[in-house]
């Protein structure tokens, strides 16, 4: 049997060193809530782990140009329990809330959620609706990408052989702005999205949306970033009727699959269903916010 | 806290109160020590080579590479264990037959299912073991597969066992199929029964396979010594049973074979059988060192005999004024891999609870490519329930009766008599249905999207062979051993019986679950016998003890044994000696054995009849999204029958996991297979029990009609309280979506699909 | 390989073991530590019955591994009671009957706390929504959701 070889490497570039010299045979550990189950049940076999928990700039939480920077191996509970972050986007936490139990959010990390890419990942669609840029740093040095450009597939990622996922910056949020994120399960917790949406909008002054990003999870090969149902809601007053455009613009938008979670006719009915409930939580919280 | 409804007061000190478990401080520590905690010198693991066909004949096995692998030290195959005869031994209702046994233990000429054991492996560590199941080699043939019963049934479906003639049909088939048996019950006069009916509701209804769900995976520690002695340490729901079975299935005698009860997390019939028993006791046989064997929990579902799926239809005739005047049902069951689904179970069940002159039930067992099934808590009547009282439901909505009422018209009585013969004897149903009409929440309004549903449910329970000791410690306290393992807190229950037999307290009586070697027989920890039957064993054992404790004072006193009462926990003087002496207290006895003719113990065996049957009504409230077809349960209310509630928080913790268990049978457990007879849910991810956040508080209502053939009036508790959940779910959705829902689980796709249809 | 040497305090004590890199921290409990009062349900995260507190944070063991407890403090159901005397939450576990087999109780119990921990007045959902990564087959989890107010209740009291 092969042997497993686990590093803990304290600095970002001796992280890239280690992942560049393992030549694609070795797995970046976060938390381990996809990779160990992985691992087991013998789909992917590392020949090294690289811990990247102990890398400080993987694990903060800052505030950054009004905005924040937060690593991207940062526990979710320890994302859910940052006040200030939440009270600004609490879509996001919508959606990291619901990553498996208490005990899974210990562990799980959203670095780990969006690389791990699942198409049904339930921090990437408002993450994606949030506008958030991923901070990526591999053997050529750092770039910066859009997170709705990081997933390509279910299992893939855009990611060259060697680079690591190391921060999420949310910008600054203006005012009469709310997010929100909605999923359906069977159950009330402890499923994997049967549909995801997340919503972002931005009111003017008087009430009127004026930016929107929809993003819909579970219902594609990736999360879908939808403009034709953002274009429903912007210079409206999110009313039923643009509401009702807008679900009809999720359901259209999904190219989903029948899988033991879902068949395809329920996800598209379910995803206008969700996409119309998210924006109007998404209202709410924008209305509430000056 | 229920409510109890008891019609008469007894004069009872421990018997209906609520101490705390002896067997509870090692629980909530951590130190109690289930299957997987056992451990000893020179240990080895094991692990379990399974198939990832679904059919598959087995053409060859070659294990030298395996064996050759440094620190693996033994592999076996079949080949390791004896054939068996083909036969069925035993009551019709729990055949069994160790020609299949062997093969579900590990597969011979095919293999039947997805997870089927082929092979195994013992080795110094678990990463060995792990590596050297992947280095044996077998040559399969791969064969087509079927699963669902229906298709299962058909001429041309893929035959498991090329010479299975269905039994139960005269004259005999000629040609074989995957139907092992047809069971037909029937009283009456179908015909004119129905001709005299006014209204005649028929549905057909299916329900997927679902798993007993227990939370701790199949585990033993097995030593076979070199001088043919062996023992076992195991969690299961009968070390007797498992000491019995896994000793025929090694082809050695009961009496080398120890097996010991470890605790056990969870069982609800799924530990009933041996799986990994046979399995590290040859492999230790074949070393000569104890081998332990912890299955993961996906083996756990791809291996262990769940519940079967089925297909059925019931046909019932009822008159204007309410009264049913004939009944028909046909079961479909799923017995996986080999015969023996609990088909029979849920023909006798079926129409148990009511009083219908013309019935009949028709039960098929059909094998299929997916585990043995294995029974579930009431095995096979909250199937047939479900599609029962789905029926009744309609009848009553037919008629314009209000649900209870219409069941109260029909229930069954002492003198009704059943579809297999022998009649009521036992009050209580009334009772139950009753005291659910009267509690608030049968008149609490619904609103928008919500629905009520009712129902009813009938189980056998249980009786059967126990045995209890009893010991008189020195000093005047008491050990009460039996051979019941104890799921759930029958050891508490036992020494209550046991403490207000003697008249003692409670804590000076310490239970004990004895291994096979320190007590006589006991049949499994299920059929809600425990209780019961070894409940009658205790106090019959504690009634002995009482009988040499007066013969003591007799002694003591010099008078005869006629004037010594026993009363209070102390022997008095009574008839022609009353007042002369001091009380003697059990204490005072134990202190004076040594002159008094030696140690005071007593062992009792018994076969216990007087078996009452199980009974419960219960009521669920839901509120459906009308969008996605989510159902979140308000509230459950279960009323049932227990005769006598020994400990009351026991009894309501069984009312209220059988419901659980049935709301998540109802709404989103089951079995997702593949088109190559895969499973694709083998983990608690994607089958889906209930977690905290989806469950209501569940109201129990204890009724309490004594059962007159147990000293402390008891009725078997266990699984009663699941047989009618199914339908009250279901009857429940149904009225809150105003659409019959005839398929389980009620996921929300199919609710919505139902919705979307037409009323 | 030689395995990782790995040096950790497990409730309040400092241990040292042996384990392979693949080793969970729930297979080191178990297996190199003899602490067996942390249960394997389903090793993928989905039962909680391998709850453990690690620097005070909530998770499974099953999805740690062994070498990742280097310098950690880990508490698990055998260090709940101080000595003799049982936590309120044991206590009130045994009281309500809050445990039938009793398999999933260590992880409830080490969840629980972690809860009262953060939250000394849960709600009834609170508690139920904390605990939906706990499955118990046994109790419907009535008596479960019962003996946890009752506990946070015992240790508000002054």
């Amino acid at each position: 049997m092969s042997e497993m070889r686990y590093e803990a490497p304290t600095t970002l570039a001796a992280a890239v060193a280690l992942l560049a010299g393992a030549n694609g045979r070795a797995s970046v550990l976060a938390g381990g809530t996809d990779l160990l189950i992985r691992m087991r049940a013998g789909s992917v076999e590392p020949g090294l782990l690289i811990d990247i928990k102990g890398i400080p700039e993987m694990t903060s939480i800052v505030a950054e140009n009004g905005g924040y920077r937060f690593g991207a191996a940062v526990p979710c509970m320890e994302l859910l329990e940052h006040e200030a972050f939440a009270k600004a986007w609490p879509g996001v936490i919508d959606g990291v809330k619901l990553i498996g139990s208490i005990q899974v959010k210990g562990r799980a990390t959203v670095g780990g959620n969006l690389c791990n890419a699942s198409p049904a990942a339930d921090s990437v669609p408002p993450l994606i609706a949030a506008g958030a840029v991923a901070g990526i740093v591999g053997p050529d040095g750092r770039r910066e990408s859009p997170v709705e450009n990081i997933v390509t597939g279910p299992g893939k990622t855009a990611l060259a052989r060697g680079e690591i996922v190391t921060s999420f910056l949310l910008p600054r949020r203006p005012p009469h702005a709310g997010d929100a994120y909605l999923r359906f399960t069977p159950r009330t917790e402890m499923d994997i999205a049967v549909v995801g949406v997340g919503v972002n909008l931005t009111l003017d002054d008087s009430g009127v949306c004026r930016q929107a990003r929809v993003c819909l999870g579970a219902v594609a090969e990736r999360a879908l970033l939808v403009p034709e149902a953002a274009a429903a809601l912007i210079g409206t007053r999110v009313d039923a009727a643009a509401l009702k455009r807008l679900a009809a613009a999720a359901s259209a938008a999904c190219r989903p699959i029948d899988d033991k979670r879902g068949t395809k006719e329920f996800r598209i009915k379910v995803a206008g269903v969700m996409a119309r409930r998210a924006a109007e939580m998404a209202l709410a919280r924008a209305r509430r916010k000056n | 806290m229920s409510t109890r409804l008891k019609p008469e007061e007894k004069k009872l000190k421990v018997v209906g109160t609520r101490p705390l478990r002896p067997d509870g401080v090692p629980k909530v520590t951590g130190i109690a020590r289930y299957g997987a905690d056992y451990s000893a010198p020179g240990m080895l693991w094991g692990r379990i080579l399974r198939s990832p066909h679904a059919h598959a004949r087995i053409r060859s096995i070659d294990t030298s590479k395996a064996q050759a692998l440094p620190g693996v030290k033994a592999v076996m195959t079949s080949a390791d264990l004896p054939e068996q005869k083909f036969e069925y031994v035993g009551p019709e209702r729990v055949a069994v037959n160790f020609w299949h046994m062997t093969r579900n233990i590990m597969a011979r000429e095919k293999v039947f299912y997805e997870g089927h054991a082929v092979a195994a492996v013992a080795a110094i560590s678990k990463s060995t073991a792990e590596e050297a199941l992947r280095l044996i080699e077998v040559d399969y043939e791969v064969l087509p597969h079927v699963i669902d019963v229906e298709e299962a049934m058909r001429p041309d479906a893929p035959l498991l066992f090329e010479d299975m003639i269905t039994r139960g049909i005269d004259p005999a088939p000629d040609r074989p199929s995957n139907i092992s048996k047809r069971l037909e019950f029937k009283i009456g006069d179908l015909d004119a029964g129905f001709a005299a009916a006014d209204e005649i509701v028929e549905a057909s209804l299916k329900t997927a396979p679902v798993h007993q769900g227990y939370l701790e995976p199949q585990a033993c520690l097995a030593r076979f010594d070199p001088d043919g002695q062996a023992e076992v340490w195991a969690s299961s729901q009968g070390h007797f049973v498992i000491r019995a079975l896994t000793a025929k299935l090694l082809g050695m005698e009961m009496g080398n074979l120890r097996v010991h009860p470890a605790e056990i997390g969870g069982g609800f019939g799924g530990k009933n059988v041996p799986y990994v028993e046979p399995v590290a006791l040859a492999l230790s046989r074949k070393t000569g060192h104890p081998v332990k064997i912890v299955m993961s929990r996906e083996e756990v579902f791809k291996a262990c005999g769940p519940a079967p799926g089925s297909s059925m239809t019931v046909r019932i005739g009822v008159r204007k004024d309410g009264k049913i005047v004939a009944a028909d049902g046909v079961f479909k069951f799923q017995a996986g891999a080999f015969p023996g689904s609990p088909v029979m179970n849920a023909c006798m069940c079926a129409f148990a609870p009511y009083d219908i002159p013309n019935v009949r039930s028709v039960g098929y067992d059909v094998v299929c490519n997916r585990p043995k099934t294995a029974a579930y808590r009431a095995p096979g009547s909250p199937v047939s329930a479900y599609a029962v009282e789905s029926v009744v439901d309609m009848a009553a909505a037919r008629i314009g009766m209000d649900p209870l009422q219409f069941r109260l018209q029909n229930i069954a009585r002492p003198g009704t008599p059943t579809v297999w013969g022998p009649k009521h004897t036992h009050e209580g149903f009334t009772e139950t249905i009753q005291a659910l009409m009267k509690h608030p929440g049968y008149r609490a309004p619904l609103g928008r999207n919500q629905g009520r549903g009712v129902a009813s449910g009938y189980w056998f329970n249980n009786g059967g062979e126990s045995s209890a000791a009893v010991h008189v410690n020195e000093d005047g306290t008491v050990v009460v051993a039996t051979g019941s393992a104890d799921l759930s807190g029958t050891r508490a229950s036992l020494a209550m019986m046991a403490a207000e037999t003697l008249g003692i307290d409670y804590d000076k009586v310490r239970p004990i679950v004895a291994d096979t070697a320190s007590i006589g027989y006991g049949h499994l920890a299920a059929g809600s016998r425990t209780t019961f039957a070894t409940g009658i064993a205790v106090v019959e054992a504690c009634k002995k003890v009482i009988d040499n404790l007066r013969a003591r004072a007799a002694m003591i006193w010099d008078v005869s044994a006629e004037d010594v009462i026993w009363e209070d926990g102390c022997a008095r003087p009574a008839g022609g000696s009353k007042g002369r002496f001091e009380p003697l207290s059990l204490k005072a006895i134990a202190a004076k054995r040594g002159v008094t003719g030696g140690p005071i113990v007593a062992e009792v065996s018994v076969n216990a009849g007087g078996v009452a049957p199980g009974f419960a009504t219960e009521l669920c409230d839901v509120e459906v999204d009308p969008e996605t077809g989510q159902v979140k349960v308000l509230r459950f209310v279960a009323a049932q029958d227990v005769g006598r509630a020994i400990h009351p928080s026991y009894v309501e913790g069984q009312i209220q996991g059988g419901a659980a268990q049935g709301i998540g049978w109802a709404l989103n457990e089951e079995y997702i297979y593949d088109e190559a007879g895969r499973l694709t849910n083998a983990g608690f991810l994607d089958y889906r029990v209930p977690v905290a956040s989806d469950l209501p508080r569940i109201e129990t209502v204890l009724v309490e009609v004594p059962n007159p053939n147990h000293p402390f009036g008891v009725k078997g508790v266990g699984e009663a309280n699941i047989v009618p959940s199914l339908a009250a779910v279901s009857n429940a959705v149904s009225h809150a979506i105003g659409r019959r829902m005839t398929e389980l689980p009620m996921s929300p796709p199919k609710i919505l699909k139902a919705l979307s249809s037409e009323r | 390989m030689a395995k990782h040497h790995v040096t950790a305090t497990v409730n309040g004590d400092v241990v040292e073991f042996l384990c392979e890199t693949r080793q969970s921290l729930l297979d080191v409990l178990r297996d190199e530590l003899n602490l067996t009062g942390t249960k394997e349900g389903c090793g993928t995260g989905d039962c909680g019955a391998c709850s453990v507190t690690i620097d005070g944070r909530l998770m499974c063991s099953c999805l740690v591994l062994g070498v990742e407890a280097e310098g950690k403090a880990i508490q698990t159901i055998e260090g709940m009671a101080a000595g003799k005397d049982l936590h309120p939450l044991q206590r009130q576990f045994l009281e309500h009957a809050a445990l039938q087999c009793g398999i999933c109780t260590p992880g409830i119990l080490i969840a629980a706390r972690s809860l009262l921990e953060r939250n000394p007045d849960p709600t009834e959902d609170e508690v139920r929504y904390w605990l939906a990564g706990n499955l118990c087959r046994c109790t419907g989890y009535h008596k479960i959701v019962d003996a946890v107010l009752d506990a946070a209740r015992e240790m508000r009291r002054p």
